[in-house]
């Protein structure tokens, strides 16, 4: 992977590793994965990420074979997986649960791959141990699974994934069962092993913030279609709609109307205030449409004096203020009629900054914006 | 509680756990001991024609001090006469025959009542233990039934012309095969089924996503985990199988020897009373083994979940 550009997908005719085509997977009536296509490039973190019940897991276990499409196609590195049994699939899994087996140590689980391929002995041994201390587990291979903790656990699991050198892994919320601080520890540890072994993985999330830390593209799925694929910069940046600006992040949405349009230059108007709002896009809406103007809440700037370089400025009252220690949420109520949320960094200490220019309860303040912080929404 | 009498209530808040566990405990020292020691009692006696047929085992007829009339002659006698010995190997043969029977077909039974979907397994489960409902004896008089030379089964195959006169199936091996699985399936099953209930799908999902065909993956991970299931699904129906009296008389007939028939004739047939003890006595001592076997498999999966 280290000839091939760091961003494959970038690029027209690049060869995609895995291909996914028109699959569609039904439960009885339900319809679990709607006729959805996507290509993952070798080498890439993939992130799944999407609330229950959006298909992401049925999804991750037909690229197990666990289930079959109902219609559609999978290949992964050009062989047609469709029909091919789980054990015959270069592809290897990490479970949610972990599924470890509480009958064998540590060791047992991370030879069993092995073993099953008829792997000679020698090579088990030392592949295991290679793998125990890529995990730092090197001396627990002789405990039994409950004999470990939860993150010493989840990443036996991953070590006994791993060790069959799949073409591709799939991991199943592999953070959910760890505690936040273990998780965020997790996360890089994981990225590391991604870039030492340079297998293709595909993590299936319903944490947004964990699929935007882990993966090189992210897919969006609600209802078993993806609502968006993309780097996460860019799918935090240019969320295509209103679900996904508020699942990514939060999105103050403003109902507007463009007014004027020269070429990327919009005149936007909020008619129940008669503002206008200045902002500069690439969407194709002409003047005339109705349209939704999202802002990222650090996107606005909060002062108690005007905010002369700001391209767009309204006022209003503070109504609320959650101290959160490195930044503070505002929610302001606005001229708008409106209540907008802000966050700004504590840049000076609480107890340091002087009277009057800390921003208090009831304080009327400046929220300004530049018009490049605009993002267009299709509603 | 405390406010009414406050002594009696301290007490039983204290003690309410060794109250609770020791009234199964005085009930079976009661009602299972106390008989067992009587029975043993007997069998060291010696068989005289008298009310009761046995003799003493504290002599008070010369006065003063008692003397202990102890007889192993008992034991002895079914050491030496073959028919008991050969009794009770017939016995754990087709106790052990008829375990396996029931350990194949149950455990594919109490594999698919997991698998089943919503409320079918509900259904299939309430099947499994619907025949309890029925009394035992019955059951096995209906099997008399079906198997007579007369019966359903012989009819139906000689109408359907696979036989042309009626085979002997009654009063055979082979009916007491049928009647001892048949009584002792939910046996094997129930257990089989609360031990696979727990076990996590995952773990083949796992198996098979390692590389493990289905077969592979049934012999490395779900056998050894359902292991606890199937040695207590076997002892529940090992154990009582062996002592079977009902089964073997009424299927069996004279044909099959089984060790709870020796006891019954020994004792209502014989009169010999202390014979017929060292009988039963000697049974149990046969199925310690399995009984001790249980009851550490029962303890083991106790200490695990905890």
């Amino acid at each position: 992977m280290n000839q091939a550009s760091a961003y494959p997908w970038r690029e027209a005719g690049a060869a995609p590793f895995i291909s996914i085509k028109n699959v569609t997977k039904r439960f009885g009536n339900f319809t679990a994965v709607d006729d959805i296509s996507l290509d993952i490039y070798k080498g890439e973190l993939f992130g799944l990420l999407g609330g229950s019940g959006c298909g992401k897991t049925t999804l991750l276990r037909m690229l197990a074979g666990f289930e079959t499409p109902t219609s559609g196609s999978i290949s992964i590195d050009g062989a047609d997986m469709t029909d091919v049994p789980p054990y015959e699939r270069p592809v290897n899994m990490m479970f949610q649960s972990y599924a470890l087996f509480p009958h064998m140590s540590v060791e047992k689980n991370i030879a069993y791959g092995l073993k099953r391929d008829g792997v000679p002995n020698g090579e088990v041994k030392d592949r295991v141990a290679d793998m125990l201390s890529m995990v730092e587990l090197t001396d627990f291979g002789k405990r039994k699974p409950r004999q470990l903790s939860g993150g010493q656990r989840q990443r036996v699991a991953l070590a006994r994934a791993l060790v069959k050198r799949p073409k591709v892994l799939l991991l199943d919320e592999p953070l959910a069962a760890l505690d936040k601080r273990l998780r965020e520890q997790t996360q890089f540890e994981l990225m590391n092993i991604q870039d030492r072994t340079g297998v293709t993985f595909v993590v299936v999330t319903h944490d947004q913030e964990e699929a935007m830390t882990l993966s090189t593209r992210i897919a969006v799925m609600d209802g078993g279609k993806f609502m968006q694929i993309g780097e996460p910069a860019d799918i935090y940046e240019n969320p295509a709609t209103k679900y996904i600006a508020n699942f990514i992040g939060s999105a103050n949405l403003i109902p507007v109307t463009v007014a004027d349009r020269q070429q990327e230059h919009l005149q936007l108007q909020h008619e129940q205030s008669n503002t206008m709002f200045d902002a500069i896009t690439e969407q194709e809406v002409v003047a005339g449409d109705k349209t939704t103007l999202a802002l990222r809440p650090e996107k606005i700037l909060i002062d108690k004096a005007p905010l002369q370089e700001c391209d767009n400025q309204i006022q209003g009252t503070v109504k609320e203020i959650a101290y959160l220690g490195k930044i503070s949420t505002y929610r302001v109520d606005t001229t708008l009629g409106m209540t907008l949320e802000v966050t700004a960094p504590n840049q000076v200490r609480a107890a340091a900054s002087g009277m009057g220019q800390r921003i208090e309860w009831d304080d009327e303040v400046y929220l300004g914006w530049n018009n490049h912080s605009a993002i267009l929404l299709n509603s | 509680m405390s406010k009414t009498s406050p002594g009696f209530g301290n007490w039983l808040q204290s003690r309410w756990q060794s109250v609770v566990s020791g009234i199964p405990f005085i009930w079976l020292l009661l009602f299972f001991l106390a008989p067992f020691f009587i029975v043993l009692k007997i069998s060291l006696a010696e068989s005289i024609i008298a009310s009761p047929p046995f003799t003493r085992l504290l002599d008070w007829s010369d006065g003063g001090l008692p003397s202990l009339k102890v007889s192993i002659d008992n034991f002895a006698y079914m050491w030496e006469d073959s028919l008991y010995v050969r009794t009770y190997l017939s016995s754990l043969k087709i106790a052990f025959i008829s375990t396996v029977l029931c350990l194949l077909i149950g455990y594919p039974m109490a594999y698919a009542i997991i698998r089943a979907e919503g409320n079918t397994k509900y259904i299939l489960l309430l099947l499994i233990i619907l025949p309890f409902w029925t009394s035992f004896l019955l059951r096995v008089y209906s099997w008399m039934g079906l198997l007579a030379d007369q019966g359903t089964l012989n009819s139906f195959l000689v109408w359907i012309g696979v036989i042309d006169r009626p085979i002997r199936l009654l009063y055979s091996q082979f009916a007491v095969y049928v009647g001892i699985v048949y009584t002792y399936l939910p046996f094997m099953i129930l257990p089989l089924y609360a031990n696979m209930e727990k076990l996590d799908m995952s773990l083949q999902e796992a198996a098979a996503d390692l590389g493990a065909k289905p077969t592979a993956g049934f012999f490395t991970v779900t056998l050894p985990l359902t292991l606890p299931g199937i040695i207590a699904g076997s002892l529940l129906v090992f154990i009582p199988a062996t002592g079977e009296f009902v089964i073997p008389d009424l299927l069996g007939g004279g044909n099959v020897l089984m060790i709870g028939r020796v006891l019954y004739s020994e004792f209502n047939a014989n009169h010999d009373w202390p014979v017929a003890s060292a009988v039963a006595i000697a049974l149990v001592i046969v199925l310690v083994v399995p009984m001790m076997l249980y009851h550490k498999v029962q303890a083991a999966e106790a200490s695990r979940e905890s």
